[in-house]
C-alpha cells in the first residue's frame, strides 16, 4: 500500500543565479494506490522535472513529497530506502543499459535491494516475461538488441525492483506504431495484473485518453487539470485553447456537432464515437 | 554536472564581443604574461581594476565572476596562508610557534591578488568567445606551421568537435547517473574502491554513446563531402578592424602605465 502526495511542490533549476528557471510550482496533488494516471502537457510544460522529484532524484525547491506520510527528504539517510518504492522509467531508458547480458542488466536494481541469488533470479524472469522479453534473449549482450528490445530491457530493469508505484516518462517516445503499441500493452497489462499505481508520461492524448483512468494536465509548470478521465476532457475547449491536442476522436465529434449532427462530445476511445454516430444517424434517419 | 562548465559563453553585443577573436586572445594571453612579471602589490591592485573595468564593460554581473572563483578559494587560501607563515621578516604577530611577518602577509596578498586576476581575465575570454570563435582564432594563428607539416585543419577541427561535444556529454552523464540512481546505484557512499566499481554503471553507457554519436557525426560529415579541412571557407571570417587596433592601442597603453606605477612604487 502505497500513497504519493505532493504538497506545493515547485522546483527551480539554477536557483539564484541570472538564468535560473522555474519548471515546476505550486503542484499539489495525491497520486491514489492503483490508479492509471495520464500525464500530458506540451514540452517544457515541467512534466520531466516534476517526475523526477517523485523519487527523490531532484529535491523540491518549494514545497515537500510524501511517501506513505512521510517527507522523502527529512531523512537523507533513508532516501535511498524510499526511492525503492517508486521505480522511475526516464525519457530513452535504453541509455541505462551496460551489463553484459540482458539478465544481468535486469538483475542491476534487485541485486542494490540486496536480494538473495534466488529471489533475483524469479524477480528477472517475472520482469521479462511481463515485458515479453523471450529467453533467448537474456543471454545476448543488450546493445544487440534492437530499438524496441533494448526500451523493454530497460524498462524490465526498474520492473524487477518491484516498485509500489511505477512512473514511466514517455515510454513510447522515438518508437514506431507498433513498438508504441507493444510497450502500452505490457504497461496495461502489469496493471491490471499488479493493481499498483502507474503514471504515464505521454504526450499523446489518443494513448491516455485510451490507457489511462486519470489525467494530470501539466501547463507552463503549473497544474492544470488533474482528475477522472472523462471529467478533464470535458475541458476539451479549454485544452484546445492552451494548444494542447485532445483526443482524435473528441476533436472529430465536435467537429461533428458544430455542423449540426447530434453527437456526444465526451467520448475519448473510438469504439464509443463509433456508437454515438452511428445513434445520431439513426435519429436522423429514424 | 552542469554547474562545472566553468565560464561558459555569455552572448552579448559589447565592444569585447565585437573584438576578432584573435585579438582577444592574444591580448588575454598578454595579460596573464604581465600579471606574472608585476611584483608590487600596487600594481595587481591596479591589474585587478583593469579586469574588472573589463568585465563592466561587458555587464557581467559581479555575481557570476565570484561563482567562477569559488572552486579556486582553497588554492588562495592554501597558498596565503603557507606564504604568510614561511617568508621571514618583519614579524607583525606571532602565536605558538608560527610568526607572521609583513613581507609574508605582501606576497600572500599579492598571490591571492594574482590567481584572481589570472582567473577573472581566462574567464572573460570564455564568457565573450564561443568555442568556435575560439578554435578557429587557434587555427589563424598557428597557420604558419601548417608550412612544416603539422595538420592545423585536423586538429583545429578535432577541437572543435570535441568542445561541441562537452555539454552533450555532461548532460548525458547527467540522464545515466539519474537513470542507475533510480535503479538503486549507490555513487555516494563506499570506500574509494567500491566507488570506482560504481562508476562502471555510468562510463559504460557513457562511452557506448560517445561511439555512438561519433560514428553518426562522421557519417553525417562524409555525407556531406567532408574530406580534411584543406580550403575550407568560414561563414565569419576573421577580420581586424578598427576597433581592434584601438583595444591593443588602449591595452598596451593601460600596461605601460601599471610598469610605471611599478617603478614609482619601488
Ligand atoms: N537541467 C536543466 N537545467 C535547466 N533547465 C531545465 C533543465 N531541465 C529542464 N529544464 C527546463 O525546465 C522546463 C521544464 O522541462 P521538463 O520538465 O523537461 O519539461 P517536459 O518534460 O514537460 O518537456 C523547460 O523549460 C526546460 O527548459
Ligand atoms: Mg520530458
Amino acid at each position: 500500500m502505497s500513497t504519493l502526495r505532493l504538497d506545493n511542490v515547485g522546483f527551480t533549476y539554477q536557483k539564484g543565479m541570472p538564468d535560473e528557471k522555474t519548471a515546476v510550482s505550486g503542484v499539489s496533488l495525491t497520486f491514489e494506490e492503483g490508479d492509471f494516471v495520464g500525464i500530458i502537457g506540451h514540452t517544457g510544460s515541467g512534466k520531466s522535472t516534476l517526475i523526477q522529484m517523485l523519487n527523490g532524484l531532484l529535491k523540491p525547491t518549494t514545497g515537500s513529497v510524501y511517501i506513505d506520510g512521510d517527507d522523502i527528504w527529512d531523512d537523507k539517510s533513508k532516501l535511498r530506502e524510499k526511492r525503492f518504492k517508486v521505480g522511475l522509467v526516464l525519457q530513452y531508458p535504453e541509455y541505462q543499459l551496460f551489463e553484459e547480458t540482458v539478465r544481468k542488466d535486469i538483475a542491476f536494481g534487485p541485486k542494490n535491494l540486496g536480494l538473495s541469488d534466488e529471489e533475483i533470479d524469479s524477480r528477472v524472469r517475472e520482469a521479462a516475461g511481463f515485458l515479453r522479453i523471450p529467453e533467448k534473449l537474456l543471454d545476448r549482450s543488450p546493445f544487440d538488441l534492437s530499438g524496441g528490445e533494448k526500451r523493454r530491457a530497460a524498462i524490465a530493469g526498474v520492473l524487477a525492483m518491484r516498485p509500489e508505484v511505477l512512473v514511466l516518462d514517455e515510454p513510447t517516445a522515438g518508437l514506431d506504431p507498433r513498438g508504441r503499441r507493444d510497450i502500452l500493452d505490457v504497461i496495461k497489462n502489469y496493471h491490471e495484473a499488479e493493481k499498483k499505481t502507474v503514471i504515464l508520461v505521454s504526450h499523446s492524448m489518443d494513448d491516455v485518453a485510451r490507457y489511462a483512468n486519470k489525467v494530470l494536465v501539466m501547463n507552463n509548470g503549473t497544474l492544470l487539470y488533474y482528475d477522472s478521465v472523462g471529467e478533464v476532457f470535458k475541458h476539451a475547449l479549454e485544452l484546445r485553447e492552451t494548444g494542447l491536442n485532445i483526443p482524435t476522436v473528441t476533436g472529430i465529434l465536435l467537429t461533428l456537432r458544430e455542423r449540426g449532427l447530434d453527437v456526444d462530445t465526451d467520448i475519448y476511445t473510438p469504439a464509443a464515437a463509433a456508437q454515438t454516430i452511428t445513434d445520431a444517424f439513426r435519429g436522423i434517419s429514424g | 554536472m552542469r554547474d562545472i562548465t566553468l565560464g561558459q559563453y555569455i552572448n552579448g553585443d559589447s565592444v569585447i564581443h565585437r573584438l576578432d577573436p584573435r585579438v582577444r586572445l592574444i591580448l588575454t594571453l598578454a595579460y596573464i604574461v604581465i600579471l606574472f612579471m608585476f611584483n608590487t602589490l600596487l600594481q595587481m591592485v591596479l591589474a585587478l581594476v583593469m579586469i574588472l573595468l573589463a568585465y563592466a564593460l561587458v555587464k557581467i554581473p559581479v555575481k557570476m565572476l565570484l561563482k567562477s572563483l569559488k572552486p579556486i578559494i582553497p588554492i588562495i587560501l592554501f597558498t596565503s596562508v603557507l606564504n604568510m607563515f614561511f617568508i621571514k621578516g618583519d614579524v607583525v604577530f606571532s602565536f605558538w610557534k608560527i610568526a607572521v611577518t609583513k613581507q609574508g602577509l605582501y606576497y600572500a596578498a599579492m598571490m591571492s591578488l594574482r590567481v584572481i586576476c589570472l582567473l577573472a581575465g581566462s574567464s572573460l575570454l570564455t564568457y565573450t568567445s564561443t568555442p568556435i570563435q575560439l578554435t578557429s582564432a587557434l587555427e589563424s594563428l598557428f597557420k604558419p606551421l601548417s608550412k612544416l607539416g603539422l595538420p592545423v585543419n585536423d586538429l583545429a577541427m578535432m577541437m572543435t568537435i570535441a568542445l561541441r561535444f562537452i555539454p552533450t556529454l555532461l548532460e548525458e552523464t547527467d540522464k545515466i547517473m539519474a537513470a542507475q540512481k533510480s535503479r538503486g546505484a549507490n555513487l555516494d557512499t563506499g570506500n574509494f574502491i567500491q566507488r570506482a566499481k560504481a562508476l562502471t554503471p555510468i562510463l559504460i553507457p557513457l562511452f557506448v554513446s560517445a561511439f555512438r554519436r561519433a560514428d553518426e557525426l562522421a557519417l553525417a560529415m562524409e555525407c556531406r563531402c567532408y574530406n580534411g579541412g584543406e580550403g575550407r571557407t568560414r561563414l565569419n571570417a576573421l577580420k581586424i578592424r578598427r576597433l581592434d587596433y584601438i583595444a591593443v592601442a588602449v591595452f598596451t597603453v593601460c600596461c605601460v602605465l601599471l610598469f610605471m606605477a611599478g617603478r614609482l612604487a619601488v
